[in-house]
């Protein structure tokens, strides 16, 4: 029997079990190491759903869906419906979003101000759990997705924290999860920052604060967002620390027309002085 | 910001700064003062005028043309009351009338259709 045989032999026996439902499997959308997503049909309502089947513990998945249910806003892909299957296995079904990630988008050459909206609906997303006491824990480029209108989602929260849980140890992915023991996501939304390149060198400072050792990190998402925002308008950031010349060099880009203007008028006026003297 | 109001700033500001660079020739610096107040009133009028233009012309040569002259001969109002110094004060003063209508042109909203 070759791969391929053996492959799709493989797919039939973990294929979920649905017919108690009203969801039938199209097709894979992604394999990951703790359970599958599929592209499956809602015949109720006569569309397209992401459903995602855990191989393992049921008791994370209704976990992650609870999580999900729980928080409301556009950054974050709704939930249909869960339940769980007639071998064991849980499943939830959310809303099946088209686009791509956001490591396959940062391929592309995305112009900053793009990569910042990006970043800025990101950090909004996660300030948004944050307020509600839940954090990510797992932030990195691949967790993220870009719709086709341009919406930026933020999945995969099998590893969040809610109110209330006890510390769960080390999580997260290597070089996006901080180096201390407890995650932070400010420190992971620094490292997704840092891959964002090329980046000017006031949003590398903000990168580099976000990714600091513990007490010289924004102390928020928000904080950190605010500085982004504060780039984007043309202001100082808290990042980096102004002298003269950067702080005239701000100036002069935030008002380019009139230093422009100026400039040009007196280009004119020096070559007026030096031709005629006067 | 309407044309005419951007005409009146560029103007207005690029008229002090005209004057200003009178402080460059030795023998009018004791008269800065009222060649400041007449530059600056001069911008601020051609900066009027240009910004009426360009609320009816969407044509960017044209209004540069319109703005060139409009400084140009204000300047050569002064000249002759001056009498003389043509160029130094003709070739600023349509340099400010050139700023001024590119400033209303790229910085001011479209200007109306007529219906």
């Amino acid at each position: 029997m070759n791969d391929a045989a053996l492959e799709r032999l493989r797919e039939a026996i973990t294929e979920p079990d649905l017919s108690g439902t009203r969801f039938s499997v199209l097709s894979v959308a992604g394999r990951g190491g703790m359970g599958t997503v599929y592209v499956a049909e809602d015949s109720a309502l006569s569309r397209k759903v992401a459903l995602k089947v855990l191989e393992s513990s049921s008791e994370l998945l209704q976990r992650e869906a609870r999580v999900l249910a729980g928080l409301e806003h556009p950054g974050i892909v709704p939930v249909h419906d869960s339940g769980t299957l007639p071998d064991g296995r849980a499943w939830y079904a959310m809303k099946l979003v088209q686009g791509e990630r956001l490591d396959e988008a940062l391929r592309r050459p995305l112009g900053l101000s793009e990569r910042l909206r990006i970043f800025l609906q990101i950090c909004e997303t996660v300030a948004f759990a944050h307020a509600r006491g839940v954090l990510h824990r797992d932030l990195k480029p691949q967790n993220i997705m870009i719709g086709s209108f341009g919406e930026v989602l933020v999945l995969d929260w099998g590893l969040a924290r809610l109110p209330g849980d006890g510390d769960s140890g080390r999580v997260g992915t290597p070089g996006f999860a901080a180096p201390e023991a407890d995650a932070d996501d400010v420190y992971s939304l620094g490292a997704i920052l840092n891959c964002m390149t090329p980046l000017p060198f006031a949003v590398q400072a903000i990168a580099r604060k976000a990714t600091a050792a513990r007490s010289e990190r924004y102390a928020s998402v928000a904080a950190l967002a605010a500085d982004v925002s504060r780039f984007c308008e043309g202001a100082a950031v808290s990042a980096v620390p102004e002298g003269l010349w950067r702080k005239s060099a701000r100036f002069l880009s935030r008002h380019r027309v009139a230093a422009g203007i100026v400039g040009a008028y007196l280009a004119g006026r020096g070559l007026i002085f030096f031709f005629t003297g006067r | 910001m309407n044309r005419i109001l951007i005409g009146i700033l560029v103007g207005g500001a690029l008229g002090v700064l005209d004057g200003l660079t009178a402080w460059f020739t030795p023998e009018v610096r004791p008269m800065l003062a009222g060649i400041v107040a007449g530059s600056t009133v001069k911008g601020l009028v051609a900066g009027i005028l240009i910004g009426l233009f360009a609320r009816k012309v969407r044509n960017l040569s044209a209004v540069l043309i319109f703005g060139t002259c409009v400084g140009g001969l204000f300047a050569l109002g002064i000249a002759v009351m001056q009498g003389g110094h043509y160029f130094a004060i003709i070739l600023p003063g349509s340099l400010v009338g050139l700023l001024t209508g590119f400033a209303t042109v790229r910085y001011g909203p479209a200007p109306q259709p007529s219906l």
